[in-house]
This record gives C-alpha cells, structure tokens and sequence, in this order.
C-alpha cells in the first residue's frame, strides 16, 4: 500500500502559543494519533525540536563538513511529520485534513517512492 | 480515400476517443499505456477502415483494439520492468456507492482529470486531451502558451497522477457535491476561454465552445440527478445563442443593443427548457441561477421588454449562495433599470474591484446616463486601460466619443 509523509509546516515568526492555548492542540492532536493507529495506517510520526537545534551535516566531499543551522533560510519549517499507509491520494488527503484541523498546521501531503 | 470518409473518421475520433481511454485507464491504471494504445488503434483505422469499411459499431472496435495493442506492449515491456507495471496500476477495491450516478468510465476519468490536488490550468489542459480528445497543439493553441509549455503541462499532470495515486474513480457521495463543483468549474473555464476571445477568426479558440458544450452533454446523461450540471448545460447554450449578435464590425455589442433577430432559437429552446427542469427539481445553485438570469434576457422580445425585478430577484439569489463583487455589480446593473442610475452608481462605488474593467464600464455608463460627461470619460479611460479585449475597447473608445461636454 502506498504510504504518504504528511508535514506540518511551522513559521517561526508566530507567535508560540500560550500554555493554555497549546494543551487542546496536544490533546487533539493524540486523539488523531490514535485514530490513525487503530485504523491500522499508521507508520510513524513525531514533533520535531525548533530549527535552531538543526545541524547540517555534508559528507558529498572529501571531508565531511559538521555546520551549524538548517538547510536554507524559508519563511517555514518543518515541524513535525506523520507517514501514513493509504489507498490512494483521496484516503491521505482525508487524514491530512483531519491532522490538520487536529494540530492547527498547514500540512503538506507527499507520496513515498514506491518500492 | 473519399472526403467524407475523413469527415467520417474525424467524427468517430471525437466522439470516441474519451471512451476508448478511459477504458484503458481503467483497466491498465495508467494513463501513458491508454494513450498509446488509443493512437495505435486510430492508426489502425486508418489503415484497415477505407477497403474493409466503418465496422457498424467503431467505439467498440477502437476500445477492442486498442486493448489488443496494449497487451501486446505490456507483454514486450513485462520481462524487463515488472515492478515498474504493477506499481502503475491503480486498482480501486471499493464498491461504487449508488448516488444517481452512472458507472462510467469516462467520468472516473474526468473526475481524475478535474482533480483538486492538480494545478487548475492542468486540469483544464488535460480534460481537454483525454476526455475532448484534442492534440496538445491545439490546446497549446487555444490557451495561447507554446506547444513545449502545454506538452509540459501536461506530462506533468500525469506524473502527479501516478506518483501521488490519485485514484481513478467516482467520488463517494459525501464528496460528490464539492468534487462535482470542481469538474463544472473547469467545464465552464473552457467555455469562457473561448467565449470570451472575441476574434472570430481564432477557429481553435472557437473550438472550446462546442467543447465545453459537449463535456456539459456528457456529464448530463452520466449524472442525470444534479440539477447544477443541468443549469451549467442551460447556461452555456444560452449565451453560445446570442454569440452572433455579439460582434459586428469588431465592436462588441452590448445585450441591450443586440439584434435579438440573430439569436438562435433553437438553442435558446434548449436552453429555456432545461432551466424549467430545473425549477421542477427546486435546488437552485450558483449555475442554475445564472442560467435562470439568461433565461429572463433571452424571453425579451426586445431589450426594453426585460424583467428586471426578475432579474435583480435572481441576483439576490446568486449573491445569496456567491457573494462576490462580480455578482454585486451585476445586480447593480439590474438596480439601475429598476431604481435608476444613481441608486446603482452608489452600488457600484462600494465595490472594490478597482482592476476589473466591467465595474468600469458600468460605472462610466451610469455617469453617462447622468449627464456627468467628464467623469463617464475618465471611467471609460480607466474601462479601456484594464481590457485587452479589442471588440471591446472598439465599443468602450465610441462610447467614449459620443459623450457630450457636461
């Protein structure tokens, strides 16, 4: 079955959400996890720490270059990510839609390369 | 080979093609191998039809050929590429739901084609190639792109439809209505791509007309319980109807001036019954109302017989399920025959369309009707800077001319 990474995409000049704010966004955000898990599509997902914890690591030359910072400044990031198995696009975009309305994020919906 | 056998040949081309691929699409889940097959099978006909003659039914023998040609090509490729085939395949295991919606092909296909995870001019592009059957030059042509860029496009498309699994089915019925919404969209998108080039010269662009007519025919007999398809259908043969009273000398003429003697009846006929069927079903939508809006105009013997309380009861309506600027200044134009000029202009002036040259020509003429020459120039300056349209600018520059000093 085909399998999609859905990616939230975060933009670090918003402001971050207040305590109060964020704590419905992770309790839907773990009911959505669930559903996903029961329906049996899911693979893996995670929420990933801000971009200033990235290191770009570049071994194409001689010597493997270690530099601080994310690949290429963007107006978004990644921050955070599902892999989902479904049918087809129409079964991912339903979840993505779900996911998204859950975590309260723009969400980019792309296909594996199949096997 | 006799003309008419080409004539012949063109038509079946025509008629056939969509049915002929989509039914390979949907047996080879792809639409590469489809094509391929298609043209082989056309090939074919051209080589076996002028001494054996047209088989009594051609859609069938193309589609039988065709699939012929496939297998045959699948079988050469299948040794060395395999995995390749199996994972273009797109097999839908789900059952059709019944939504008053006729199993077929062609229409899976379209709704593949009108796809919303494609780009909206590659939707129109490729429901013109698979299911209008025209070449990517003429498309290219119609849309005023190079070939490169439409051939581009296009492939494009179809690298996403495979890629992504973008499924090759009717939608389920809770999405029928929002998907449905998409593929009229692309329908009447290439209506207007050639209703709105006015050069009558421009056969292509001609072309679409017909074509979106045809699709709008197509869609009617396969969804025969929406009654949206039904209004888009009327719509557009109510203003194809009126097309050869639209242009003369290079000027566009407005409705109220028309020789309504150069409609066609026999479309507006059409048109006028399907908007009661309609009315009968009593599930007014955005197409519906549009259509029913052309039907008041076209009911008018002269222009000075038109029931505008009708019609600004209609765009109370349209505003209702669309409210859009376009469809505010529309009615205000209504308002303007019903309430005169002044209550319009006020309506026009609340709306922020400042780019949009129908709100200015609808302005200078409201100006115009009041006597305020200077300001009615300005706005038909502003009117003839916003279109390109030549029919257009030649009818808004003697308007122009014509007013006198305040």
């Amino acid at each position: 079955m085909p399998q999609y990474l859905l990616s939230v995409a975060i933009d670090p000049t918003d402001a971050a959400p207040s305590p109060e704010d964020i704590q419905p966004i992770y309790e839907a955000v773990d009911a959505f996890n669930d559903k996903v898990r029961e329906s049996g599509k899911w693979v893996f997902a995670g929420g990933l720490e801000g971009i200033e914890a990235a290191t770009i690591v570049d071994a194409t030359g001689s010597e493997p270059i270690v530099t601080d910072g994310p690949f290429a400044e963007a107006k978004e990031y990644l921050g955070g990510f599902w892999i989902i198995e479904a049918a087809d696009l129409d079964e991912a975009l339903v979840w993505a839609k779900e996911g998204s309305a859950a975590c309260r994020g723009r969400v980019e919906v792309r296909p594996f390369q199949s096997a | 080979m006799p003309e008419d056998f080409e004539a012949a040949l063109s038509r079946i081309h025509r008629e056939e093609y969509a049915a002929v691929v989509a039914s390979l699409v949907r047996r080879f889940g792809s639409i590469d191998i489809a094509e391929d097959a298609a043209s082989e099978a056309l090939v074919a006909a051209l080589e076996h039809w002028p001494t054996a003659g047209i088989p009594p039914n051609p859609g069938g023998w193309l589609t039988t050929t065709a699939t012929r040609k496939a297998i045959d090509k699948i079988r050469r490729e299948s040794n060395r590429d395999t995995k390749h085939q199996q994972a273009a395949m797109i097999i839908d295991p789900t059952p059709p739901e019944d939504s008053g919606v006729v199993d077929d092909d062609r229409l899976r296909l379209l709704f593949t084609c009108c796809h919303p995870a494609l780009a909206p001019e590659a939707r129109v592009a490729l429901t013109l190639k698979l299911i209008g059957g025209l070449t990517v030059e003429e498309i290219a042509a119609a849309f005023l792109v190079p070939d490169t860029t439409m051939a581009q496009r296009i492939t494009r498309a179809k690298r996403k439809i495979s890629d992504a699994h973008i499924p090759y089915r009717v939608p389920q019925a809770a999405d029928l209505p929002a998907r449905l919404g998409g593929v009229l969209a692309v329908v009447y998108l290439i209506f207007n791509e050639g209703y709105l080039s006015s050069s009558s010269a421009d056969s292509i662009r001609d072309d679409l007309c017909p074509e979106a007519i045809r699709l709008a025919r197509l869609l009617r007999a396969l969804i025969p319980t929406e009654p949206e398809v039904t209004g888009l259908l009327a719509l557009m043969l109510l203003t194809v109807a009126r097309r050869p009273a639209r242009v003369a000398g290079g000027e566009l003429i407005t409705l109220g001036e028309q020789d309504r003697g150069r409609w066609d009846r026999s479309l507006i006929e059409e048109g006028h019954a399907l908007v009661h069927e309609c009315l009968a079903i009593n599930r007014p939508g955005h197409y519906q109302l549009l259509a029913a809006i052309n039907a008041v105009h076209t009911d008018a013997p002269a222009a000075s017989d038109t029931d505008w309380s009708q019609i600004a009861a209609l765009y109370d309506q349209l505003y209702a399920v669309s409210p859009t600027p376009v469809v505010a200044l529309n009615r205000a134009v209504a308002i303007a025959e019903l309430d005169g000029p002044v209550v319009a202009l006020a309506a026009v002036d609340r709306l922020e369309l400042t780019t949009y040259h129908a709100r200015h020509a609808t302005r200078a003429d409201l100006l115009r009707r009041l006597g305020r020459s200077s300001e009615a120039a300005a706005a038909y300056d502003s009117a003839i800077a916003a279109t390109d349209n030549p029919a257009e600018r030649a009818y808004l520059t003697r308007r122009r001319g014509q007013l006198t000093a305040d």
